[in-house]
């Protein structure tokens, strides 16, 4: 396989009627995905899409956006795969940045950014998923765009080099960045962990994870890179929903995040029969030793696997399931086909038990952020071939004797809560702007199940009338929701060191009273009591 | 009736959404969920703040959209609880949270 689209185009020759896609109450056969790609595709043609251009999807999980997705790379164009959750301001800032010639969404979304979009991107189009039919110029809805074209692909050819897709991710200057992944970074990243997944055709995977992070989008694109069996969850909201679908679809893979493993643990075990499931997989923070125990009490015959990696190269670990019980702290051994160094200060490659910077090397290093040289040099830095670029991993790692691996802290100040990184300079920007504080500063706090919690700092201008609601609230309505801060404490003033800067130690040490976790504890187990502010169940680790 | 819905819409507005012009922008019959206003964590907040503003245990089966989607759901969903089995007065604080 040499382009991602082919993922698709292979499986519907391979087996055109075998149902692909499950979301809601759609099934849909390989062939008939590959149709509506096809004609999405010369729709796309039509408005103006070329070679190279950039598509965003913002749209949530949906039969739409796994179609538009391939209907993209047909189209030998790039998907840039944006948050549904993103506000206003973030996606005018990607829409600009990534000088977007389409955006496909829904109209609610198009109505809160109508007003600055032609702004920040004048040439671009908009198609609309949904019922309502839009009566401005440059906006077309979806059903429209795919009712008037022919099912074969539109012939635009592209190699294993162009521009399959971006993602954006908090940089630590606060501006997101855009990862720029070619068809050859993404074809290498799929074949590796499907290899050490053992997928096969037979594979049924329930995915309730978002499209637009690599851990959701891999889950489509690795299912249809094997010709499996893609069962699709708006969210994972309802958590007995979603057992009760996999139970129904037979589902024999399960993709999750420590908060979802969380509330299925909540659930009462004699709802979780499935006698189907065959694997389940972790990623975006660590899963807690007590729920892999739980895990494995619950699903004996299940292998789990806990993963680590990172959108610039979509995943660097992987601990093989039979390690879980003897190392159930280690995030394990490179994917297939990647290798990775744990390199001090010097650069130099650290003995086994020693810190130092987890480096990375392997065809799923992506191409570096868009357009941005500085940020990119700083993190992509050369290899030992010529030409060759190492991923800097921004995290802190020691390796054992046998070569598994540990992770330590991050190296930057950046905080991954659920799994992304948050910025505090982009969170603190959001706080700046709100009338009333007078310096605002973020911290990442340990939590059980998110690895890191954002805390905001405030310092509030003399009688500003603001409280942690009405601060929040406003966090809320310009940030993602990994990004909002759980909790703010209001100082009189910041602590400073002696040179006058902002004492982060100390802050960090006024929060090690309790360890607080918003989630419902496992099944069996008594809350402990409620979450002040938001009356969410609380027990202490 | 009118009072759980307010209670209700209360705590959605003061932790989930930030509306600029007041409360109107919340639609009781909107799904909260498609809406972007709540994702799984904020459907387990609200769970927990149903179960102890109105003293009701909400069980594992009655975790469902048809319950929990939307304001009205909402509504729905615990005046049957507190006309069904469980006939506890509504807890004290309630009236203090009371919406004009």
């Amino acid at each position: 396989m040499l382009l991602v689209h082919q993922f698709l185009e292979d499986s519907a020759k391979r087996c055109p009627d075998k149902t692909c896609l499950v979301f809601q109450d759609r099934r849909l056969t390989y062939s008939e995905v590959e149709a509506q790609a096809n004609v999405l595709s010369r729709g796309l043609v039509q408005k103006g899409v070329r070679r190279g251009d950039r598509v965003i999807l913002w749209h949530d999980n949906s039969v739409e956006t796994c179609v538009a997705l391939f209907a993209v790379l047909k189209a030998g164009a790039a998907f840039v795969a944006l948050n549904p959750a993103v506000k206003r301001d973030k996606f005018l800032f990607v829409a600009q940045n990534c000088r977007a010639r389409l955006i496909l969404t829904s109209d609610g979304r198009l109505s809160q950014v109508r007003d600055g979009l032609w702004e920040a991107c004048p040439e671009a189009q908009v198609v609309t998923v949904g019922d309502t039919s839009p009566s401005f110029p440059k906006v077309s809805s979806y059903d429209e765009l795919v009712s008037c074209h022919p099912a074969s692909p539109p012939g635009v050819r592209c190699i294993d080099r162009d521009l399959a897709g971006l993602i954006y991710t908090s940089g630590s200057t606060g501006a997101p960045k855009g990862v720029m992944y070619a068809h050859h970074n993404i074809v290498a990243a799929a074949t590796s962990i499907t290899r050490y997944l053992g997928n096969t055709p037979e594979d049924i995977v329930l995915s309730a994870l978002p499209l637009a992070f690599v851990y959701g989008l891999y889950q489509l694109l690795m299912t249809f890179l094997v010709g499996g069996t893609l069962v699709l969850e708006r969210s994972f909201a309802f958590p007995l929903k979603v057992v009760e679908a996999m139970r129904r679809e037979r589902v024999t893979g399960f993709p999750g995040v420590p908060s979802m493993f969380s509330m299925l643990l909540s659930l009462s075990p004699h709802l979780l029969t499935l006698p189907d499931l065959r694997t389940i997989t972790n990623a975006g923070a660590a899963l807690p030793v007590p729920h892999i125990a739980r895990l494995r009490g619950l699903f004996p015959h299940v292998r789990i696997y806990s993963m680590y990696g990172q959108t610039e190269c979509t995943r660097t670990l992987y601990l093989p399931p039979e390690e879980l019980d003897r190392r159930p702290d280690s995030v394990g051994i490179p994917i297939p086909n990647e290798e990775v160094f744990v390199v001090d200060e010097q650069g130099n490659e650290a003995p086994p038990g020693e810190v130092g910077e987890l480096m990375v090397r392997g065809a799923n290093v992506s191409l570096g952020y868009w357009e941005n040289p500085e940020e990119t040099a700083r993190t992509f830095v050369p290899g030992r071939l010529p030409g060759e670029r190492l991923l800097r991993s921004g995290d802190l790692f020691r390796r054992d004797e046998e070569g598994f691996l540990y992770f330590v802290a991050r190296k930057d100040n950046l905080i991954k809560s659920r799994g992304q990184k948050v910025s505090p300079r982009e969170v603190e920007a959001v706080l700046h702007q709100i009338a009333g504080v007078l310096e605002a500063v973020v911290i990442g706090v340990e939590h059980p199940l998110w690895g890191e919690a954002v805390q905001a700092h405030v310092v509030l201008d003399r009688g500003a009338r603001l409280n942690e609601r009405s601060i929040l609230g406003r966090c809320r309505a310009s940030l993602e929701d990994f990004m909002v801060p759980q909790g703010v404490v209001f100082h009189d003033a910041l602590p400073r060191t002696a040179s006058g800067k902002v004492d982060y130690t100390a802050l960090r040490e006024g929060d090690r009273t309790t360890r607080r976790n918003p989630l419902r504890p496992i099944h069996g187990e008594g809350y402990y009591g409620r979450d002040s502010r938001d009356h969410t169940p609380v027990y202490f680790r | 009736m009118g009072e759980i819905r307010g209670i209700i819409r209360r705590f959605i507005l003061d932790n989930f959404v930030y509306l600029e012009g007041g409360d109107q922008g919340l639609k009781d019959d909107a799904s909260l969920l498609n809406e972007g206003v709540l994702d799984s964590v904020g459907v387990l907040s609200v769970i927990g703040f149903l179960e102890e503003m109105f003293q009701i245990e909400v069980e594992d089966h009655e975790v469902v959209p048809d319950h929990l989607e939307s304001v009205d759901a909402m509504v729905a969903f615990v005046q049957g609880k507190l006309n069904g089995g469980c006939p506890e007065e509504v807890h004290s604080d309630v009236r203090d949270c009371r919406v004009a």
